[in-house]
Order: C-alpha cells, then sequence, then structure tokens
C-alpha cells in the first residue's frame, strides 16, 4: 500500500492503495467513478477504455501505480461545465448507441483518436475502433457520430 | 389498486432505475416528486375482462389500469411496465403508444421499467413482444384512463361527454372551446374510482398524431455521460461486498474437496460456503479475483463424450422423436412430380449471446426484504426465483432492473440474481456478483447447434413441388416454408430451448435458450439456401424463381422493395457478382435482404460490403427506434453468420473472452440501406429479430454467386469458405 497521486478528471486526486491493482476496479470500487465498465477483464472488448494523457487505455490491465503523476480522464470528467463534448453529442445526434454499455469507452476511444488526428478520414476512424466491441450493432452509427464529431473539432468545437 | 399500494418507499432516490441528469426532459426525479405529493392516484376502474391478459409463467396482466398509468397533479404521466430497456428501444415505443391514446404530449411521460414492486406483471422482455404483444394492453389501459378523464370532465364542465374531446392532457368543449380542463385538474388532490360503462376502443392507426413518428431516446444522456446505471453499478446504502464464486470446470462436474484456507488469509476476505456454493468476498473485485484464485479445489468430471466436431453425429442418435409442424398435400405425391429430387444437409454451430455486460446483480435486504438490482430480462419470473430459493414470501422480494447491458435472449436466464440474493442472506450484508467473461460464456443459455435436412423439388415448369424438412435442434421458430408448394411437410426433433447444466435428456452439455430470434436464423439459413441451390439448378434468377414459386402478398412486396432498393438486375447464379437474397417471416414481420460480398479465394475470408433491406413490420411506432433494430439485426448477424462458433469438449467451454470467440468489428460492417414498408392497415408487428434472421443465408447465397462455392454450415469461417472453393 502506497499514496498513489495523479489527476483525474481535472482534479488533483490521491488514492492509498496496492499499487498493483488494475485501474479499473480502483476508479469504480474505491473512487465510484462507474461509467468505466467491466467488458471482458482482459483488454479485448474496450468498455473499460479511458484516458490517461490524452491516450486511450485498456483501465482493466493497467495498474494504479502506473498512473502516478499522470492525467486520467473517464467519461464522467468529459462533459465539462455540463456541455457534453464534440464526441459525446455527436453519439447522442446519432443515436449512435443501443444499451449503451460499450458508449463510454467508445466515446473515449474516439475522443482519444480526434485529439491526435483531428482530420481522421473513415478509414482511420474503423482502424481505430476496430479493437472496441459493441454487441447492439450501433457501429454503422458509430463511424457516423465520430465523423460528425471531428468536423466539429475541426471548427474548433470542444 | 390503493394509492397506498403505488406510493415509493422514501428511499427511492437511491433505488432509482432510470435516474437521468437534471438536463434530460424525461427525469425520474419528476416521479419523485409528483409522488412524495401524494397525488399519485388517478382512476380505478372495474376493467374485468377489457384487457387480454396472457396468464401462466406466473402471473398475468393486471386488470386495474392504474398499474400501467399515473396521472400527476402537475400533469406529468407515469407510464409502468414490467418491459425492460437493454438498448432495444422499448422506452421510447412504449410511452409513445401511451400518449397516443391518453392524448398527452410524449414529452410529458415519464417511464418506469421493470420494477415489480412498482410496475405491473410481466412475462419477460423477449420474442419482439412489447410492442407487438404488450402494447395493445397498455393503449386499452391508455384508452380507458382517458374515458373516464373526459367523464369526470363531463361532470366537472357540465358538459355532455359526447361533446368532449381531448388533446395534450386537456379535455375541452368542442363546442366552446373555452370550456376546458387539464388531466392534471381533475386528479388533483383526490383519490377518484369511477366505473366505466362503455369501454372505449383504441384509436384506428389513421387517427394517430404521435405514433409513427421518431422520438430521440430518453437514454441518451444517462449513456453518453457515464451516468446511466446498470446492475453492477448499483452501489446500496453501506456498500456492497464482491462475491466471487468458485465454478467447475466442466459442466457436469462434482465438487470432490476444496481448500479455502489461502484465499481465506487476504486481509478483508470472508469466505461463505453454502452446500456445493463456495464464494470468497471483498470488498474490492479485484481483490476478490485474488482470494478466488487461491481456492484449491478438487473436481469429479462426468462429461458427455462429444464437442463440436462430433456433435452432429450425436444430434442425429439423440434427438428426440419428430413433431409435425406444418403440412400440406403429400410428399410421396411430391417426389413423383419432381423431375428430380435434391437432398442436402446444413449445419450450424452453438452460437453465445456475449452482451457487453456479463450478468450481474446487486442484492441488499433490509428488515427481512430483499432487493436486487439485476441485468435481468425476466424481473418477475426471477422474482419467482428468488421466492423459491429463498423460501420467502412475494412481499419480501423485490427486482428492479437498471439498464441492462443487452441481452439478445441471455439474460432471459438470471442465475447471478439468485446468487447474490442468497449470499447478501448469507453474508449479512449487500453483495454484488458480476460474472467474469469466464463465466458469461460458462453460464450462457447458447443458441443451440442444429442439423436440417431438405429434400425437394421442382416440376419441368420450375414450379416447387416437394418440400420435406427434417430440422434437429433449432426448434420450429422459422421452419415453417411460405412458398407455393402443393406437397410439404415440416418436421422438428428437439428445441431451441431447454435444460440446465447437462443438456435436456442428454441432448446438449450445457443450457440453450433463446438467441435473438430462437432458432429462426438456423431455420433459414437452410431454407434460403436451399431455394437458392434450386433456383441456380433451374437456371433462373434467385429473385425471379422465388416471385414464381410464392403466393404470399406480403413477401412478394418485400421481395420486390428490396431489389429496388439494392439496384438488383436478375442473372442466374454464379453471376461472379457476389450477390444474394435470401427472406423470413419472423414476429409477424416480412423481412428481405440483399447482399453484395468479396471472397478473398486466398484467405477465404468474406467481406460483405453493403446489405439492402425491406421489411414490412405493420404500423412503425417509432421508425428510427425501428430502424436502429434492423440495423443491429444485420450487423450482430454478421457474427453467426461469418465467426462465431462455440468450440467446447465434453462438459467444457474452450471458448472463454473474446479472443477465440470473435464478434463482428467494424472492418466488417457493411453499408446497410433500408426501407420499411408503410402497412398501417396491419398492427403493430415485432421488429428486434426479424431483420437478423435471413443473414446468414443472404451471404451463403452471394458467397456462391460469387465463386460457385455453396456453404453447408456456420458460421462460414476462411478455413470453411476455402474448403468450398477446392470442392469446385
Amino acid at each position: 500500500m502506497r499514496p498513489v497521486s495523479f489527476t483525474l478528471n481535472g482534479k488533483p486526486t490521491r488514492v492509498t492503495v496496492d499499487e498493483n491493482r488494475p485501474l479499473l476496479w480502483v476508479l469504480r470500487d474505491d473512487l465510484g467513478l462507474t461509467g468505466t465498465k467491466f467488458g471482458c477483464g482482459e483488454g479485448h472488448c474496450g468498455s473499460c477504455t479511458v484516458l490517461v494523457n490524452n491516450e486511450a487505455v485498456r483501465s482493466c490491465a493497467m495498474s494504479i501505480g502506473d498512473v502516478a503523476g499522470k492525467k486520467v480522464t473517464t467519461i464522467e470528467g468529459l462533459a465539462a461545465g455540463g456541455r457534453l463534448n464534440a464526441v459525446q453529442d455527436a453519439f447522442v445526434r446519432h443515436t449512435a448507441f443501443q444499451c449503451g454499455y460499450c458508449t463510454p469507452g467508445m466515446i473515449l476511444g474516439a475522443y482519444a483518436l480526434l485529439l491526435k488526428n483531428p482530420r481522421a478520414t473513415r478509414a482511420e476512424i474503423v482502424s481505430q475502433m476496430d479493437t472496441h466491441l459493441c454487441r447492439c450493432g450501433a457501429h454503422v452509427r458509430i463511424v457516423q457520430a465520430v465523423e460528425t464529431a471531428a468536423a466539429a473539432m475541426k471548427g474548433g468545437t470542444r | 389498486m390503493n394509492p397506498e399500494d403505488v406510493k415509493l418507499p422514501d428511499d427511492i432516490d437511491s433505488e432509482l432505475v432510470v435516474d437521468g441528469p437534471t438536463t434530460f426532459p424525461v427525469d425520474r426525479r419528476d416521479f419523485v416528486k409528483l409522488t412524495a405529493t401524494g397525488l399519485l392516484v388517478l382512476v380505478a376502474i372495474d376493467r374485468t375482462g377489457a384487457i387480454a391478459a396472457p396468464q401462466g409463467r406466473g402471473g398475468g396482466y393486471p386488470t386495474d389500469i392504474n398499474a400501467y398509468v399515473h396521472v400527476g397533479a402537475d400533469g406529468r404521466v407515469t407510464c409502468l411496465v414490467g418491459k425492460i430497456e437493454m438498448g432495444q428501444g422499448a422506452m421510447m415505443a412504449l410511452p409513445l403508444l401511451l400518449a397516443e391514446e391518453l392524448d398527452v404530449a410524449p414529452a410529458s411521460v415519464d417511464v418506469v421499467m421493470g420494477d415489480t414492486d412498482l410496475c405491473p406483471w410481466d412475462m419477460g422482455t423477449f420474442g419482439s413482444l412489447s410492442v407487438r404483444q404488450f402494447g395493445p394492453t397498455l393503449r386499452q389501459a391508455a384508452a380507458e384512463a382517458r374515458a373516464a378523464l373526459v367523464e369526470m370532465a363531463a361532470e366537472r364542465l357540465q358538459v355532455p361527454a359526447s361533446r368532449l374531446a381531448t388533446k395534450d392532457g386537456v379535455v375541452f368543449d368542442t363546442a366552446d372551446a373555452t370550456k376546458k380542463i387539464a388531466y392534471a385538474r381533475l386528479t388533483e388532490g383526490k383519490r377518484i374510482e369511477r366505473t366505466l360503462t362503455n369501454k372505449p376502443a383504441v384509436k384506428s392507426p389513421a387517427a394517430f398524431t404521435v405514433v409513427g413518428k421518431s422520438v430521440p431516446r430518453r437514454d441518451a444522456l444517462d449513456k453518453v455521460t457515464g451516468q446511466a446505471k446498470y446492475a453492477g453499478d448499483i452501489v446500496p446504502p453501506g456498500g456492497a461486498l464482491h462475491a466471487r464464486i468458485l465454478r467447475p470446470p466442466a459442466h457436469g462436474a462434482t465438487l470432490a474437496s476444496v481448500d479455502t484456507s489461502a484465499a481465506e488469509k487476504i486481509a478483508g476476505v470472508k469466505v461463505i460456503r453454502d452446500g456445493d456454493t463456495i464464494a470468497v468476498l471483498h470488498e474490492h473485485r479485484d481483490e476478490a479475483d485474488t482470494a478466488l484464485a487461491l481456492v484449491k479445489a478438487q473436481w469429479t468430471r462426468n462429461d458427455p463424450p462429444f464437442d463440436d466436431v462430433t456433435m452432429f453425429d450425436h444430434f442425429l442418435k439423440a434427438a428426440p422423436p419428430p413433431q409435425t409442424s406444418g403440412q400440406g398435400g403429400n410428399v410421396a405425391d411430391g417426389e413423383k412430380l419432381a423431375a428430380e429430387v435434391v437432398e442436402r444437409t446444413y449445419y450450424d454451430s452453438y452460437v453465445a449471446h456475449a452482451p457487453m455486460e456479463p450478468h450481474a446483480a446487486v442484492a441488499a435486504v433490509e428488515d427481512g426484504k430483499v432487493t436486487v438490482w439485476a441485468g435481468t430480462q425476466t424481473p418477475f419470473p426471477l422474482k419467482n426465483q428468488i421466492m423459491q430459493a429463498l423460501r420467502l414470501p412475494a412481499e419480501k422480494v423485490r427486482v428492479i432492473t437498471p439498464y441492462v447491458g443487452g441481452g439478445f435472449g441471455g439474460k432471459s436466464g438470471s442465475r447471478q440474481g439468485v446468487e447474490a440474493a442468497r449470499l447478501a442472506m448469507l453474508a449479512g450484508k449487500p453483495v454484488r456478483v458480476q460474472w467474469s467473461r469466464e463465466e458469461e460464456f460458462f453460464y450462457d443459455t447458447f443458441r443451440p447447434a442444429a442439423v436440417i435436412k431438405i429434400r425437394s423439388g421442382m416440376d419441368g415448369a420450375k414450379k416447387l413441388v416437394l418440400w420435406d424438412y427434417l430440422v434437429y435442434c433449432a426448434g420450429d421458430r422459422g421452419a415453417a416454408h411460405f412458398y407455393d408448394i402443393p406437397n410439404h411437410r415440416t418436421l422438428t426433433r428437439g428445441s431451441w430451448g431447454g435444460g440446465g447444466g447437462a443438456g435436456a435428456a442428454g441432448l446438449h452439455p450445457f443450457a440453450i435458450g433463446p438467441w435473438r430470434a430462437p432458432g429462426a436464423n438456423t431455420n433459414a439459413f437452410a431454407r434460403e439456401s436451399h431455394i437458392d441451390e434450386l433456383a441456380a439448378k433451374a437456371g433462373l434468377d434467385p429473385v425471379e424463381f422465388r416471385l414464381k414459386n410464392l403466393k404470399d402478398p406480403r413477401m412478394v412486396r418485400v421481395v420486390n422493395a428490396v431489389a429496388q432498393k439494392f439496384g438488383w438486375t436478375p442473372k442466374a447464379a454464379p453471376s461472379r457478382r457476389g450477390v444474394g437474397i435470401a427472406c423470413g417471416i419472423d414476429a409477424g414481420t416480412y423481412v428481405a435482404l440483399m447482399a453484395e460480398v468479396a471472397v478473398d479465394s486466398t484467405t477465404g475470408r468474406v467481406q460483405v460490403k453493403r446489405v439492402a433491406c425491406a421489411q414490412e413490420m405493420g404500423v412503425v411506432v417509432n421508425p428510427e427506434g425501428a430502424l436502429c433494430q434492423i440495423e443491429g439485426c444485420i450487423t450482430m448477424g454478421l457474427g453467426y453468420t461469418l465467426s462465431e462458433e462455440v468450440h467446447f469438449k465434453g462438459g467444457q467451454v474452450l471458448d472463454t473472452n473474446f479472443d477465440s470467440y470473435e464478434l463482428p468489428r467494424f472492418s466488417q460492417v457493411p453499408k446497410i440501406d433500408v426501407v420499411i414498408l408503410d402497412a398501417k392497415d396491419i398492427p403493430a408487428q415485432g421488429g428486434g429479430e426479424p431483420a437478423i434472421v435471413p443473414m446468414g443465408a443472404v451471404v451463403a447465397n452471394a458467397i456462391f454467386d460469387a465463386t460457385g462455392a455453396r456453404l453447408y454450415r456456420m458460421p462460414m469461417t476462411p478455413a470453411r469458405v476455402k474448403a468450398a472453393l477446392a470442392k469446385t
């Protein structure tokens, strides 16, 4: 057990835990952020995706010790000031979800791509999102939503 | 129902099923607010016989309309339904039906779903029945509520009821618009009971004003902000312990010995043993995982002697005797008329539901009453199971269904809900059971693997004269053909459902159950592949051949519509274009798909480039919702068609995660074009399942058109495609 300090959704955060514990379960069980979903536990599905220093990572496969000193963003931290970000807004507009369980991971995965590459083509979007699983079959709409979000982010909209 | 019965508990805020952010138009907080003022009551009516109530499965629809609808003093209306929301959109469609019949704005309606203390009994959310079967019940209840409000208004306004009309939650005098009163004022502060002398009729489709117009999803903001709560996200007051349960290595195995001493040494771990159930509990999930891994268990295996390769031989020997599920004419006569009898056998594999949310439940016991938040398609049957397992009376068990992260039939079984309830009782603390992906695969009620044998024939005029169909293990849904064939027979050996571990009468090594359009995908694959093969033998375009052998006008209509949407040009297969057609009828809905594929002859890999769909589903309640379901069906259908297959050896399920069990991915998804046909004269039919039914066959037929190779087994993996190509 040792204290781990990091920035969580813009706020300085400190937890005293076994540093080998998975980020996913520290977020859910210790910090009460249940928007990050458990889907497979082995990094295959993407439901537990969060951003660490703006890179998409699978929180089930990363230990809490590895985020010390870093910036962690979960789905709860994306709508700054109560306003949806461009990807969230596009998911609403395109009805880019059904059951919604993969949605937080999808949104964060797409957001990480667009932060790096706001001009992402459809092929680049498909390639980036290919490791995210959705069982309901909202794929077509998700790709459309990410394209819409890309256009909005290029235009300077958050 | 008395008003006291529907009053919500004081701690409702921590138990909200659908707790939206404040910016969301439909907010459960309004419901809480209105109930807190005690103005929840509307009308109680003698409704004996008014609602067609399907009995059995432990209940029936209530005849009291108060069970379905409340009008609050503030004008908000609450729609109460025993159905659940798992992504399919019943949360949007059902309130629309209520708003239509009650004449209120859809935005003024809140919805409470799947709570056994608050909602009317329901057998479960499956079979594309929410709108098709429960819809008429809900509409009738709303129509009667509206009629009661009109009678009340007639007395208040001193105007004959026949002169009154309703709109947007207001009753008004058609002869004098200044005479009007809102529903909310009629119900304000009063408890009203009223017996209707005349049962009102529901509206005709021509009179619909809100049904048929797309509405935004009520769950959108919850789901994009991470606020949507699923069962595993529920934290009861005081928190819950995670429970991990020791599982056998294979179905049929029994526990020989167990040593939990190492697990018990982990700080904060509590070990529970109840008969053969061993559970380790910890505040943190990952530490419960660690403890479970330290439990040493010896098992006695009792595996059935077959696997995913030898299962078909086993089915042919072990399947129950045939049942006739359809026949006409005489197959012997058909054989005489046939220019040639064509015999083919089709095979399908076990397929998993694999919802992204594994089964989860949280249980808390307070004053002897157990409340279970469960990801389930069947909250009321689950309540019964918990009552039986824990020997509790009905009033001591409540099941609440938060958002469900996908079901597809797999959450019709809710074993995890019983596990959580039992462990919470034993632990004396709230308990969370959240299955691992491995448990999800192990206890899934798979779509059964199956064998189908077809004998058919056509005469010299290329008209079908013989159809002799025998299906093993997939059941009779979608087994009956819809072609115009004088001599035909459909035999079924074994259902798509039944049984727990060790299988129904030893037929399956594990439980099987309903998987989105149960059995129909398998049956459509065989039937539509076979029809296609006959078309090729006849040297006819597959659309032309179907139309030649079809009489059902609804099917003819969808076939023509899909051809137009797709831009089909007639040519006999194999045309080397890689295009195909397949049709189906499911849940009362007619559907036809066309697909274009590319086949990589080196790797055997199939890419579905585009799919067109024409669907006739009667009245369409929420067109955007119907479209999402169709797209979802086509996308999900890619999986059972091309890659999904459960591998097993005896009772051991070899697939434990998504590394070996391959779901459809973004890079595989085709362009999808959909046309939903107008059919307002037909009541609303099912929408959640039909379009997935022809996916296997449409791809098989397009592969044949591309290559001349016919696939007889699903999934059509690269290895199987290559093997078929090698035979051409």
